[in-house]
């Protein structure tokens, strides 16, 4: 999507000041002498202190969060927390699911079809998007909400709509005002990223379960997993966008005599709003990515058509519906991102763009046909239902399978040795340097890169990240996954950098190339996994390929926006002193995006991070194993669950290791 | 003016479509039956559907039975064992249909919490265990004796395995015994996890198209089976008793009796369903030939389960309430 770019995690955190240790020369001396002295130690004491556990044995703390778990199921009926909180709001959340769900997608007892039908959903999503947005991503709205219905996935999608609709508006009922407070106070900030960090690194397969344990089985569980991702995306890119005005503006405001109220409601949120609704945005991408997922436990949608489609390998089936949700998430995507610029545009009082009676008049004429569609589709068939005989969905189906089976006889060959050659010649050696070392020379080692890398700050973080996982009793499977996952990461950001240049230096690439980008990043990991298995077998490697295709594009949208950063002038100059191509690219062009590089790192390895789970499906093993088979099985719960802290605590290491070291590169080249 | 002229036509294109469209039929017109005219009242039903096709097919069955015969109001949800089992107790789940041993739930949900019962047998048997493509059993025809597999335990090597032969398995909700059997089976043989099902029979379709070999935890009944027709590998027999001791299991797995378990509020209320649900019975190649409507021939449950339902009337009025 455009607007991708905002990270999941705490996006561009406020400068510390911290004393520049260790530059340049003398950092790299440091970096080696601490992988040599690895090196040493890891010869001596390879094998010993390991902590390795089977894939069926327990630690204390997997059979404590066992036993919680059983006690919660056991005492729900007769526990007044359940009876009068939990049951309550999830009565409110399922009737505001079956409410939107009666208006677009259920058909009604007595009717056959929902309130509205196709004709009218399609003309107030075309009039919507064109009242907020503008013409162009008005005709994609309905472009795309037509492409559903002839999918022959028109029901499933409204199903998906409705459920996203409601989580989507909770999410932002709750996280605007989160965000404002927390972008007014840094102390609020402070207490509630790692919260936030928390929610969009735990894996959902781990609270899945549990959840139906608290919200029962139905709308509610869904739309709450899916709130849960797609919460923190709002919150904190609107704290982002209330503590960006400048002190100068809300100054003059208090100056004036403005309440704190007025300062919010006059000043603060007109000049944040531009950027808020990147956020909203950003939660819309997210609570798309929980389709597939929350279908496990029985949300209603798309998701479901791509998870049963799975059951008999389908893959032209899991296509079709998948297709459907990257057309969604575009279509959802381009409408709000429009109506952002349009928010932006009215904000500086562009010309054209606002107010007048001639627009006044426009927008009555445009409700006006609007409801009359909706009218026609409440009473007529023809506008309820979408007409059967225009279902492409087979023909879409069966192409995409016949694709697949031709990839997968011709090329399954030279994959297997791709993945031979890497595994041997990288990933096992790497792997086996991680997992082989004794648990406190790993810590060692990670705690003296994240000292020499980023500072006292990043050490402290790694250490008590490290203490954690050691704590969740599956240290052994971390290390597994943290070798996949910096293999993963590091291939990510090679063809990140190389295409991001790329499309950085040519917008004609940009082009072809960005959607093709946004349908790897909406497009649900589930239904390339068969061919990926086909092509790869279950192994490691397809976990890294799977997690390869789902963060390059984030990669390589940070590094254009880095190359293209760079000021033309700078660029001119360089060529004009006789500086060839790759000159220009490697003397000037990359090095003065060193920061955006830094951050493309970072959320590569968050979104690799991300993929732990889906790795996991597909013959990874390790934590992705762990949190897998905690959800399948009762016993393994309490180990699923651990696992699934583990990767949390991961991920948190790791994005405080690289955002320190992003603040010094920051610091340094700028 | 002219934004303006454009919104004139689209008004009247738009009140020519209203007085055009008014032709057509209206909703709710001839949407009276419904039903289908249930005799006896029924009510709600809710089957959990758990996630694979030889389920699918049971459900896809009884939820058409209880429909149609019985005038059902019958809601199907798809959820995981575990999960399924969980809403027993909220009355969110009536009935699970086909039940692959889980003592653990067992105990959790029918002997502790009281929420299930148990239902009786599917009619339908389970068999786990180890298989390979059938090219292999025809090329290494002492390759489905366990006892023989070291010798050829070179062959299963790959690139997750670690030096030794790779024994694959699935979908971590099936219980395995299979690191311990190799271990005590002493077989150089690395138990390597696919993940899911999925990834399990994509890889044992592709060893068999490419004639690459593999070894693997598979079960029946499972709709791939006739795709594919695997070849079991013979373990040690199963002795009553030889699985007790996880960690010293050295024998096969045992054939499971599949069952269904249903809520106890919903048996205990009776009524048509619970009786549907406690007379319902047929065989492993019924359930197949469904599981095929549906995985291989691509037709929706509902369809599957109605050509099944017309094709087999005697077996179906056997599960009705007698009135």
């Amino acid at each position: 999507m455009t607007t991708t770019v905002a990270p999941p995690t705490t996006p561009a955190a406020e400068p510390v000041p911290a004393p520049a240790r260790a530059r340049g020369p003398r950092r790299w001396l440091a970096i080696v002498s601490i992988l040599a002295g690895w090196l040493v130690f890891f010869v001596i004491f390879q094998g010993r202190a390991t902590l390795e556990l089977a894939p069926a044995q327990l630690t204390g703390l997997h059979r404590w969060f066992n036993d919680l778990n059983d006690t919660i199921g056991a005492n729900r009926n007769s526990n007044p927390i359940f009876l009068y909180f939990f049951n309550e709001i999830r009565l409110v959340i399922d009737n505001l699911v079956t409410g939107f769900q009666y208006l677009v997608s259920k058909p009604i007892a007595g009717r056959g079809v929902p309130l509205i039908g196709w004709l009218g959903v399609v003309a107030i999503a075309g009039y919507v998007s064109w009242v907020f947005g503008n013409v162009r991503v008005a005709i994609l709205a309905v472009a795309g909400f037509v492409f559903f219905g002839l999918q022959g996935l028109w029901e499933e999608s409204m199903d998906t709509l409705a459920l996203t609709t409601a989580a989507v508006l909770i999410a932002l009922v709750i996280g605007i005002p989160l965000g404002i407070w927390a972008g007014m106070s840094p102390r609020v900030r402070r207490i509630i990223t790692p919260v936030l960090d928390f929610m969009q690194t735990m894996p959902t397969f781990v609270y899945l379960a549990p959840l139906t344990l608290f919200f029962l089985i139905g709308p509610a569980s869904a739309t709450i997993a899916t709130l849960i991702f797609a919460m923190p995306p709002a919150i904190r890119i609107t704290a982002h966008a209330i503590a960006e005005v400048p002190p100068s503006t809300r100054e003059a405001a208090d100056s004036l005599g403005a309440t704190g109220g007025q300062t919010l409601v006059k000043v603060l949120l007109p000049m944040a709003k531009r950027t808020i609704v990147v956020g909203i945005n950003q939660t819309i991408m997210a609570a798309l990515a929980m389709v597939t997922i929350a279908a496990l436990i029985d949300a209603p949608g798309l998701g479901k058509v791509v998870v049963k489609a799975l059951q008999s390998l389908d893959v032209g089936t899991a296509f079709n519906a998948g297709l459907a949700i990257v057309v969604m998430a575009v279509v959802l995507d381009r409408v709000t991102t429009a109506a952002g610029d349009r928010a932006g545009l009215r904000l500086r009082g562009a010309a054209g763009v606002s107010s007048g009676r001639q627009r006044r008049i426009q927008v009555a004429v445009g409700g006006v046909v609007a409801l009359a569609c909706v009218y026609l589709s409440y009473t007529y068939v023809w506008a309820a239902e979408f007409p059967v005989d225009w279902n492409i969905g087979p023909w879409i189906s069966r192409t995409t399978s016949d694709i697949t089976l031709w990839i997968q006889d011709n090329l399954s060959v030279i994959t297997n040795d791709l993945r031979d050659a890497i595994t041997t010649s990288v990933l096992n050696p790497f792997e086996t340097l991680l997992t082989d070392s004794p648990w406190w020379l790993m810590c060692a080692v990670i705690i003296a890169l994240a000292y020499v890398l980023g500072g006292v700050g990043a050490a402290v973080a790694g250490a008590v990240c490290l203490a954690l996982v050691l704590a969740t009793g599956v240290w052994h499977d971390a290390m597994t996954t943290l070798a996949s996952t910096l293999v993963a990461t590091v291939a990510v950001v090679i063809v990140g950098v190389l295409v991001g240049v790329w499309m950085g230096r040519s917008r004609r690439a940009d082009r072809v190339i960005r959607p093709v980008l946004d349908a790897a990043q909406v497009m649900p990991a589930f239904v390339y996994l068969v061919p990926f298995v086909a092509l790869f077998g279950p192994s490691r490697f397809t976990a890294i390929v799977a997690a390869f295709v789902y963060a390059s594009p984030i990669v390589i949208k940070i590094v254009t926006d880095g190359i293209r950063g760079v000021s033309p002038t700078t660029v001119e100059a360089a060529t004009a002193s006789g500086a060839g191509r790759w000159q220009t690219i490697s003397k000037v062009q990359l090095p003065m995006s060193s920061r955006s590089l830094t951050l493309a790192t970072n959320q590569g390895l968050i979104y690799v991070l991300s993929m732990v789970v889906v790795g996991g499906l597909v013959g990874a093993g390790a934590l992705g194993y762990d949190v897998v088979a905690g959800f399948s099985q009762g016993q393994l719960f309490g180990k699923g669950l651990a696992a699934g802290f583990a990767i949390v605590l991961l991920g948190i290491m790791l994005d405080r290791i690289t955002q320190a070291a992003a603040r010094r590169t920051g610091r340094t080249a700028g | 003016m002219r934004k303006r002229k454009l919104g004139t036509t689209v008004l009247l294109a738009t009140v020519s479509l209203v007085l055009a469209g008014c032709g057509g039929a209206k909703v709710g017109e001839d949407s009276g039956g419904g039903g289908g005219g249930g005799g006896a009242d029924c009510g709600d039903f809710n089957i959990a559907v758990n996630p694979w096709v030889g389920y699918e097919a049971d459900a896809a069955v009884v939820g058409y039975v209880a429909e149609k015969n019985l005038g059902c109001n019958v809601t199907k949800k798809d959820l995981k064992e575990e999960v399924a089992w969980q809403g027993f107790g909220t009355g969110e789940v009536d009935v699970v249909l086909e039940n692959w041993g889980h003592d653990d739930l067992k105990k959790k949900y029918i002997d502790d919490q009281k929420t299930g019962v148990r239902v009786g047998s599917t009619g339908n048997t389970g068999t786990i265990g180890w298989y390979v493509p059938p090219w292999m059993a025809e090329k290494y025809p002492d390759i489905t004796d366990y006892k023989n597999l070291n010798k050829y335990a070179d062959m299963f090597k790959t690139s997750e395995s670690g030096g030794k032969g790779q024994l694959l398995d699935g979908d971590p909700s099936f219980v395995t015994n299979d690191a311990a059997l190799v271990k005590n089976l002493n077989l150089n043989f690395k138990v390597v996890y696919a993940g899911s099902e999925t990834a399990l029979i994509q890889s044992f379709r592709q060893a068999e198209k490419d004639k690459k070999p593999m070894i693997g935890y598979f079960y029946e009944p499972q709709w791939f089976m006739l795709e594919v027709k695997l070849a079991h590998v013979k373990l040690p027999e199963y002795k009553t008793g030889c699985d007790a001791d996880a960690e010293k299991v050295a024998c096969d797995y045992p054939p499971y009796d599949l069952d269904k378990i249903a809520s106890k509020k919903f048996m205990d209320a009776g009524g048509p369903a619970a009786d549907l649900v406690k007379n319902f019975k047929w065989t492993n190649d019924d359930q197949n030939l469904v599981a095929k409507y549906i995985a291989v021939d691509k037709m929706s449950p509902e369809d599957a389960a109605e050509k099944w339902v017309k094709d087999n009337k005697s077996k179906v009025d056997a599960w009705l309430p007698k009135s």
